[in-house]
């Protein structure tokens, strides 16, 4: 099996993994961070959003072999200790029910604000629109968003 | 194969961690033992330091000597919240300060607790008195503790916050200092509860206790279960319903790199009597075990199998107790033909409807009416699609079987297992994992026994994980229902007879003793239903889910009919019902069923709302609670009304936390909105025509309403259902906003393709 030396969260992992096997499951597997989920494989529900290079990825659909040297950052790796503003918004919202698809959220959400720190609705709709949330927390995670949005812009 | 160690902020969930329980039923004295698995909190980030001196109480409340407080939580979590308000209800009375609480999740003994169930919304309702007592006894014992160490009467003591007092001496201790002489006194028998008016935590807005878990990713579900020497293991099922293995080539896809078995195998044999939840379609499959996830998806893929039509049989259940027997047809089914069934029995050219209630002379009064208003409702199967698809982990390697993943009962699989694997239902431990979405689903925990007679099998530890298509086409769907919904008029518009006739595969969801049965002179339900081998089960407010929807939508009508408006006809036939019920069977309460209503008038503004404006209401009570909504929608683009406002009110007495129950409330709206608009499982000859989020679509961000506003009616009643309650009525408060907006009325599930362009 071909070797794959991969960045991720900052540090750097050799894995020996299939050519086709997609990130989710190498992160997943191999590197045991669980945090990204599986939701449909098919890049449908965001459950699996990770950051390639600060841009929202579905790494439930990006093969392990065309990471090359790209930055993967998952939930992990967002921040230290769960300080990164849109973790904070979430709390302060309370947004989770379940919480399985709040990482894909919560990473996508990042992604949206670093390139657009302050949305408005059809931008934070657009952005989140590819992650489902089945327990339906929507309400809450756009007006985390808003939170954290303030918070950056004010950085 | 990895070269690199893991980074060290994530932990494996087993193996790592061990935490300690209680192990025997409620008493004193120092009961530790390790579990063998870890805590869903095990992540966090003093989990390494747990305290040399853990003091069990009783079997909810354990007490460090540091004065860390751990509520044990015997339900499962699924988002309902649990792991946050029964430690408020626990804390409230110990007088705990909740900044030192944290929740665990109790292991499955059903000798420590009761009802280990999550669903039919009953957790806090039916745990609601054992917790009290468990906090209240707790914070006894602590007393007596001071009491006996500072000989003073047990009488000059008070608590605060988590401390004992004695105002006269000056003294105090902590509950942590006081835990280790506490936890070796009997607990009292009879011990004094909070009075409600003076709870201080109860009613308040906590916070989620696993948030910061959530929000940095820490492995709390099954999914994320990984264990040294642990297999992946996945299945292929028949892609029909009605089809079974013929045959398959195992061989091929064994030589694939990373694959250590491929083997057919039963996860429950024809002798065995099911239980009411041993829910399965396909009790033969094949087994695809591995090393990792990809290879064996790409295996599964592979995998070369025959499959073979199922003739009908007949099978006998144990439903709680008594025997129970189904008719399974053979045969392909689809859903133009239920359809088709279902429409022949309520146009009466077909089968039978068994009267269910009949008050006063229904048929004479129909005769005479003047006018009789009449609709039929139709709703679609539909899936459950929790987002973490089913999984379970099982070891099966030794004389105790540990099993643990997502399910809200293990108290219905336990003796399932154990017969399966001939085994003592005692030598079973089931770990209950926080699950990604339940919704009824996980009520039918089939995937657990799989896992175990796979891990048997292969003797190693599994994981088994079920692919979103497996997931997706397993079955256990919210049943496809039909309604017909008559009412009679007099002359002057009056409503004096109504009639329901209800049809389902394979069951109907007419609930005779509910409203408006008891506020009608004249009234008559009718039900049956149509065998299937399609598997169906409980779905986020089961059968109400539907009624409501038929009801609330056809007293709409009939109000637009009678020329009154929709909360006056409600409330007209409340009032009736309250004051001079018909028949003695009705099973709501009418006062507080006209208490959401007029709740709802004032939050929404009912009365103000611009003519303009579209708006629908609906009204529905079901597990012990009552729930309405309005929706008020802007039609600027008649197919394309988006939905503006949702005002809620629930009657659900007692509300333990205000943050989670408003989270749920709106969860229920979103949720009700987009399986009203989208929702629906479709058969074409056995086989589900949606395997995937490509084509079963799920309500996203961008077709949310732009404000939900909830509220509660303020009650000392007894916490009753939160989480199904408000599901059901806001499908009909939606379908009369989009009746006004469009001029269309919806008779059918779902309403987008028959009111949006797309």
């Amino acid at each position: 099996m071909p070797r794959y030396t991969l960045n991720v969260n900052n540090t750097s992992h050799q894995v020996e993994v299939e050519a086709d096997t997609p990130l989710l499951w190498v992160l997943r597997d191999e590197l045991g961070l669980v945090g990204t989920k599986y939701g449909c494989g098919v890049a449908m529900c965001g459950a699996c959003t990770v950051h390639l290079n600060g841009s929202a990825m579905r790494a439930c659909q990006l093969p392990v072999s065309a990471v090359g040297n790209n930055a993967v950052t998952t939930i992990e790796g967002l921040s230290e200790n769960g300080e990164h503003p849109v973790q904070k918004a979430w709390l302060e919202h309370d947004v989770a029910q379940c919480g399985y698809c709040q990482s894909g959220q919560i990473m996508s959400a990042a992604a949206l604000l670093a390139n657009n720190p302050n949305p408005d609705d059809k931008a934070i709709e657009a952005g989140m629109s590819g992650n489902i949330c089945r327990c339906a927390t929507y309400t809450r995670i756009k007006a985390a968003i808003k939170t954290a949005s303030i918070d950056i812009v004010n950085v | 194969m990895t070269t690199h160690s893991p980074t060290q902020n994530v932990l494996t969930s087993i193996g790592r961690r061990q935490f300690l329980r209680a192990s025997a039923a409620a008493g004193g004295g120092l009961l530790i033992n390790f579990s063998w698995l870890g805590s869903s909190l095990a992540a966090r980030a003093d989990a390494d330091s747990l305290p040399d001196k853990l003091f069990s109480l009783n079997a909810f409340i354990r007490i460090a000597s540091n004065g860390v407080i751990t509520a044990m939580v015997p339900n499962p979590e699924f988002g309902q919240n649990l792991m946050t308000s029964m430690p408020m209800i626990l804390a409230e009375e110990l007088d705990a300060d909740w900044q030192s609480i944290s929740a665990e999740q109790a292991p499955y003994d059903p000798a420590l607790y009761q009802r280990q169930f999550s669903g039919g919304s009953q957790s806090i309702r039916q745990a609601w008195s054992s917790l009290r007592m468990a906090g209240a006894a707790a914070r006894y014992m602590l007393m007596q503790a001071a009491a006996g160490s500072w000989n003073v009467p047990m009488a000059s003591l008070t608590t605060h916050q988590g401390t004992v007092k004695h105002t006269a001496s000056g003294k105090q201790a902590s509950y942590g200092e006081l835990a280790s002489l506490a936890a070796t006194l009997p607990v009292p028998e009879n011990v004094a509860v909070k009075s409600k008016d003076s709870f201080t935590l109860i009613g308040s807005a906590k916070k989620n206790l696993v948030g910061q878990d959530i929000v940095t990713g820490k492995p709390l579900f099954g999914m994320d279960t990984q264990v040294d020497g642990m297999l992946i293991a996945m299945i292929v099922h028949a892609p029909a319903f009605g089809q079974t293995l013929a045959s398959a080539d195992t061989d091929t896809i064994k030589q694939m790199p990373g694959i250590r078995d491929v083997f057919v195998f039963d996860s429950m044999t024809p002798e065995y009597t099911k239980n009411y939840f041993d829910v399965t379609a396909f009790p033969t499959m094949v087994a695809i075990v591995g090393d990792s996830t990809w290879q064996v998806m790409k295996a599964k893929r592979a995998l070369s199998a025959q499959w073979k039509t199922v003739g009908s049989y007949q099978e006998t259940i144990d439903r709680f107790g008594s025997p129970v027997v189904i008719n399974v047809p053979g045969g392909l089914e689809s859903t133009a033909g239920h359809k088709q069934a279902m429409a022949a029995v309520l146009s009466g050219k077909a089968g039978k409807l068994d009267v269910l209630r009949r008050d006063g002379n229904p048929e004479a009064a129909f005769e005479q009416a003047a006018q009789i208003v009449e609709s039929t409702y139709y709703a679609p199967y539909l899936a459950h699609n929790t987002m973490e698809p089913m999984n379970f982990f099982a070891d099966a390697t030794g004389e105790v079987i540990k099993v643990s993943g997502p399910l809200q009962g293990p108290i219905f699989i336990r003796q399932t297992l154990a017969e399966r694997l001939k085994v003592s239902p005692d030598n079973i431990e089931i770990d209950m994992k926080r699950m990604g979405g339940g919704f009824g689903r996980r009520a039918y925990s089939h995937y657990l026994v799989e896992a175990a007679v796979i891990s048997k099998k292969v003797n190693k530890p599994v994981k088994l994980m079920y692919t979103r298509e497996d997931d997706m086409t397993m079955g256990i769907y919210r049943p496809t229902y039909s309604v017909k919904l008559r009412a009679a008029l007099s002359a002057n518009k009056e409503l004096i007879a109504y009639h329901v006739s209800g049809v389902g595969v394979p069951e109907h969801c007419v609930h005779e003793n509910r409203f408006p049965a008891g506020a009608i002179e004249h009234y008559l339900a009718e039900g049956t239903a149509l065998d299937s081998n399609i598997t169906v089960g409980a779905f986020r407010a089961p059968r109400s889910n539907f009624m409501a929807m038929a009801e609330q939508a056809f007293l709409d009508e009939v109000a637009e009919v009678m020329g009154q408006d929709p909360i006056d006809l409600r409330l007209s036939l409340l009032k009736r019902a309250q004051q001079n019920p018909v028949g003695s069977n009705n099973d709501y309460d009418a006062a507080r069923y006209a208490g959401v209503l007029h709740q709802l008038r004032e939050t929404a503004g009912w009365d103000s709302i611009p003519a303009t404006t579209p708006k629908g209401v609906a009204v529905y009570y079901c597990h012990n609670s009552y729930a309405a909504h309005v929706v008020t929608l802007s039609a600027a683009n008649p197919r394309n009304p988006q939905i503006d406002n949702v005002f809620s009110v629930l009657d659900c007495g007692i509300v333990v936390n205000t943050e989670g129950a408003v989270n749920m409330v709106e969860g229920a709206v979103i949720d009700g909105i987009g399986n009203a608009m989208y929702g629906e499982m479709t058969f074409t000859d056995g086989k589900p025509d949606k395997q995937n989020f490509d084509r079963y679509r799920m309500i996203r961000m961008n077709e949310i309403p732009r404000n939900i506003s909830v509220s509660f009616v303020q009650s000392d009643t007894d916490p009753t259902g939160l989480g199904e309650p408000p599901f059901p009525p806001i499908f009909p408060a939606l379908a009369n906003a989009l009746y006004q907006a469009t001029g269309k009325r919806l008779y059918e599930q779902p309403f987008a393709p028959q009111i949006t362009k797309d």
